[in-house]
């Protein structure tokens, strides 16, 4: 393969996912900003279990740069919600994808987007019981 | 040509975007300002993409050019960990949204590469080693630590797991 025809491949396969990322960006930006900070503090209890699970799946429907998710987890931390859960908040945030998934899904397969984010998702929780069972004990 | 069969003609990807442009154009109309809001933060986005784009584009044409399947395969076939700590590692380093990044992977799933590799490479994309500074300020060092370590862990757990569902399906589709 010369350069020439690699350059073309690739501005094609770019070409083809070019209105899946704008969509994306799009949507992301819409829900960043009509879902308000207070949100994600509102919606926890004082349960470490429910609130991993809430956690992990707030996160995961969440999009936006990391740091806006150390941020909210900052603050989280600070209105009294469990280490565990604002991990799993952490961790969903930016391993789970529902707002990327048509293009993960339009462009990795179907099959494969809804097992990523799936045990993404569980994992999630996983990591956050892990992360602080070991931060427990040293 | 009807407008229905125009429509089909369409592919998911555009039918998509002209979704989520209908969406901002009723919410032009009903409220202006998330309208501007969410048009200043995409712009945001943009702007700091489009060099990220460039970077994934240098990159597609120098795994087109260097990268043949077969090279892939002959790699990715060996057993072993190198082929995971070379997927954990670049997945730390690459940098952009993730969405960026699925053209490169189809590209080298199209290679051979397996589905658990990318969800392990996709996994450690979360581990951005630009703003763990800021994480340690609003959390410790300690935490930080711990937590990169133990998704590394899982994102191999997360590959494996893949690996074993889709050869599962693999298998189940050949046996019918």
């Amino acid at each position: 393969m010369t350069v020439k025809s690699a350059s073309i491949k690739s501005a094609k396969g770019l070409w083809k996912s070019t209105p899946m990322i704008l969509g994306t960006v799009l949507l992301v930006s819409l829900i960043s900003t009509v879902i308000p900070k207070s949100f994600y503090t509102s919606v926890f209890s004082k349960n470490v279990i429910l609130d991993s699970f809430i956690g992990s799946l707030v996160g995961g429907i969440s999009a936006g740069n990391p740091v806006t998710s150390y941020i909210f987890g900052g603050e989280m931390l600070k209105q009294g919600v469990g280490l565990t859960a604002v991990t799993a908040f952490l961790v969903s945030w930016v391993t789970v994808g529902v707002i990327q998934f048509p293009a993960e899904s339009a462009i990795l397969g179907k099959r494969f987007a809804f097992l990523r984010n799936v045990s993404a998702f569980v994992l999630a929780i996983a990591v956050a019981v892990i992360t602080v069972f070991i931060l427990g004990i040293i | 040509m009807n407008l229905r069969t125009r429509l089909e003609q369409i592919s998911g990807a555009w039918r998509f975007l002209m979704l989520v442009c209908i969406a901002y154009l009723l919410i032009l109309i009903f409220n202006p300002g998330i309208f501007f809001l969410s048009l200043s933060f995409f712009n945001k986005i943009i702007l700091k993409i489009i060099p990220i784009f460039i970077l994934v584009f240098i990159l597609m044409t120098l795994s087109n050019y260097f990268i043949t399947p077969e090279i892939v395969i002959k790699h990715l076939k060996e057993k072993g960990v190198k082929k995971w700590f070379f997927v954990i590692v670049g997945g730390i380093l690459s940098s952009g949204p993730i969405y960026m990044w699925y053209p490169l992977l189809a590209d080298l799933k199209s290679k051979g590469l397996s589905q658990g590799l990318i969800a392990c490479f996709l996994y450690n994309r979360a581990i951005k080693i630009p703003v763990l500074p800021i994480a340690i300020i609003y959390f410790s060092w300690q935490y930080i630590l711990i937590l990169t370590l133990v998704m590394i862990f899982i994102s191999v757990i997360q590959g494996l797991i893949i690996n074993h569902l889709t050869k599962v399906q693999n298998e189940n589709c050949c046996s019918i």
